[in-house]
């Protein structure tokens, strides 16, 4: 009985000081009060991203043909149907172009704008297409560069063209409004990190007898070059899920085709969730190679500090 | 830079501000275009209406219900701001102030859902909505909307807390202020600027929002952005003139908010701010 209680006793402070040091031990490492107040956050992201996410892998190897055709019945469906695998192409054939362009476009403007002093005019200027979005772009676009809008009559007036070209409802259409839209993101974003480097290094370039094209492609550039991949990495993935301009200004059911109206039309017009799922997941896929080639290959240029100073 | 610049260097630049020049009047001429359509009587075939009117305003006013679509729209866009800063503030001051094992991982499943674009993970976030009984409600719509605006919320608030030493919180501690009191009295008054600015920045992102409203939304809980997508979408139905207006009426609903906003905010912001966080 006796030695019972010690027993009891002893369990208790052993659980008691094991207590202890486990709070203490978890405050040194940084969980405490504090570290909790991030939990609603990230529950709320498990909760609505990831679970989500999840759901719909899964639910894209239940396709409703599963009985007759197995559990890949959506990928096999997609990669056979050219209705469906065109889409990858069609949205590669505009996603890549624009992406290209911005980010070509991008680079020497921000050189030049880097050097103004007073940047904020343009940058506000180029935040409005951004904060306007999509779908009033491609409004406008449908207006402006219709057959009767303002462009088509300009260029007619200065005798460029005979008759007004199309521009609406074809593939030009979506790509001047992915232009519009794409490039004061991607310009912005370059633009920062452009002003990221230290303005001595080119400083010290030009006195050791560089050239501006020389300063460019052997001091900018390759400082510039890690931005540049996560610049164009992130305008490619907007471009790539390209929606509602494809829908207003391009040919939905042809040369615009993109893949997120073929998703669109799976889950909300054919009600197919677990299709529409799949073509999600092949969207993401063909995203993230995209993304990881480009983040694999900027290993090949300079990675380090873009400062001037010590450290 | 240098007094001198060659002539080469002279036309490049030239050529660059022409290209930036020619941006922005296409930019400026395709929001004329809406604007003076929306109050033009009749326009075909001429550079400009035939006469002014506002009728349109009224018509489409009538027509695509704007009252209740305005309506809801702030009923969203309140309900995210409100939920972004209850939910994200608190985090961003806990990764500000803690280092602790697995904080990347906190951190990348922050800044995925930021950059990952909405129509990817919108399809299987609506299927899981609809399942639930969220799709077609307001409350989905909010939903969808917080996904990508908490982690933002998140991301620049870290700065702005990481900005304030630590050594003021303590000073409170010592003369002897709660917790509560030291967040109403010390931390609150010093990160307004920063949180007023975040939620700013996310009532214009859920005002243009579309995918994820259009996704989730049934006919009674749309946005104004999502409804002039329909409007633009069913083109021929109603006079281009009335879809015009309603263009008009969401262009001014986003600028005003983006006016208050660049008041509080560098326009770089907007887009570049995800980058500093990724960058380490």
């Amino acid at each position: 009985m006796n030695a019972l209680t010690d027993t009891f006793e002893d369990g208790r402070r052993a659980a008691s000081t094991q207590k202890r040091p486990l709070r203490m031990r978890l405050a040194q490492r940084g969980f405490d009060g504090v570290t909790l107040l991030m939990l609603p956050a990230v529950l709320f992201v498990i909760l609505l991203f990831v679970y989500p996410f999840m759901y719909g892998l899964f639910l894209s190897f239940e396709p409703k043909k599963m009985a007759t055709e197995g559990i890949f019945a959506n990928y096999i469906t997609f990669f056979n149907d050219p209705f469906l695998f065109d889409t990858i192409w069609k949205t590669l054939r505009l996603a890549v172009p624009v992406s290209i362009l911005n980010v070509a476009l991008s680079i020497p403007i921000a050189m030049r704008v880097r050097l103004m002093r007073r940047q904020r005019l343009l940058t506000t200027i180029l935040v409005i297409p951004i904060t306007l979005g999509t779908v009033l772009i491609a409004e406008g676009l449908l207006n402006y560069l219709g057959p009767q809008g303002w462009l088509n009559r300009t260029l007619i007036t200065f005798h460029l063209i005979d008759g007004p070209i199309r521009l609406v409802h074809n593939y030009a259409g979506v790509f001047l409004s992915l232009l519009i839209s794409g490039f004061p993101f991607t310009f912005l974003l370059t633009l920062s990190y452009v002003t990221g480097i230290d303005p001595s290094l080119e400083q010290a370039a030009s006195t050791l007898g560089a050239n501006a094209r020389a300063r460019f492609r052997y001091v900018i550039l390759p400082l510039l070059a890690q931005g540049l991949a996560i610049a164009f990495c992130l305008t490619f993935v907007q471009m790539f899920s390209v929606f509602p301009s494809a829908v207003l200004l391009g040919e939905p059911a042809g040369s615009t085709r993109v893949i997120s109206i073929a998703a669109y039309v799976a889950a909300f017009e054919e009600y197919d969730y677990s299709m529409a799922s799949a073509i999600a997941m092949i969207m993401g896929f063909v995203q993230l190679l995209i993304v990881v080639l480009i983040l694999a290959s900027r290993h090949i240029f300079y990675r380090g500090p873009a400062g001037g100073a010590k450290g | 830079m240098t007094q001198h610049q060659p002539a080469s260097e002279k036309l490049w630049s030239t050529v660059i501000w022409v290209l930036v020049i020619f941006f922005v009047i296409n930019l400026f001429a395709m929001i004329a275009s809406v604007v003076v359509s929306s109050f033009g009587t009749r326009w075909l075939g001429t550079w400009l209406p035939a006469g002014l009117t506002t009728r349109w305003y009224s018509s489409a006013w009538d027509e695509f219900q704007l009252g209740e679509v305005l309506i809801v729209t702030f009923q969203v866009v309140g309900a995210v701001v409100f939920f972004c800063g209850v939910l994200g503030v608190p985090a961003a001051y806990a990764l500000a102030r803690r280092d602790f094992p697995g904080k990347n991982i906190v951190m990348l499943l922050l800044l995925l859902p930021m950059m990952a674009p909405p129509i990817t993970f919108g399809i299987p976030l609506a299927t899981v909505l609809y399942q639930t009984g969220f799709g077609g409600t307001l409350s989905g719509v909010i939903l969808a909307n917080l996904v990508p605006t908490v982690p933002f919320v998140v991301l620049i608030m870290i700065p702005f807390i990481e900005q304030i030493d630590e050594r003021v919180e303590a000073a409170a501690r010592v003369f002897g202020a709660g917790t509560w009191s030291l967040f109403r009295y010390i931390l609150l008054p010093m990160l307004a600027p920063g949180i007023l600015a975040a939620l700013l920045l996310v009532l214009v992102r859920t005002i243009a929002m579309f995918e994820l409203t259009f996704f989730t939304a049934g006919p009674a809980n749309q946005t104004l952005v999502v409804a002039l997508y329909y409007a633009v979408n069913a083109a021929g139905v109603r006079a281009v003139q009335s879809i015009d207006a309603m263009a008009v009426v969401y262009m001014v609903t986003t600028l005003v908010w983006l006016l208050i906003a660049l008041r509080f905010v560098n326009p770089t912001q907007i887009v570049a701010r995800a980058k500093r966080s990724d960058a380490h």
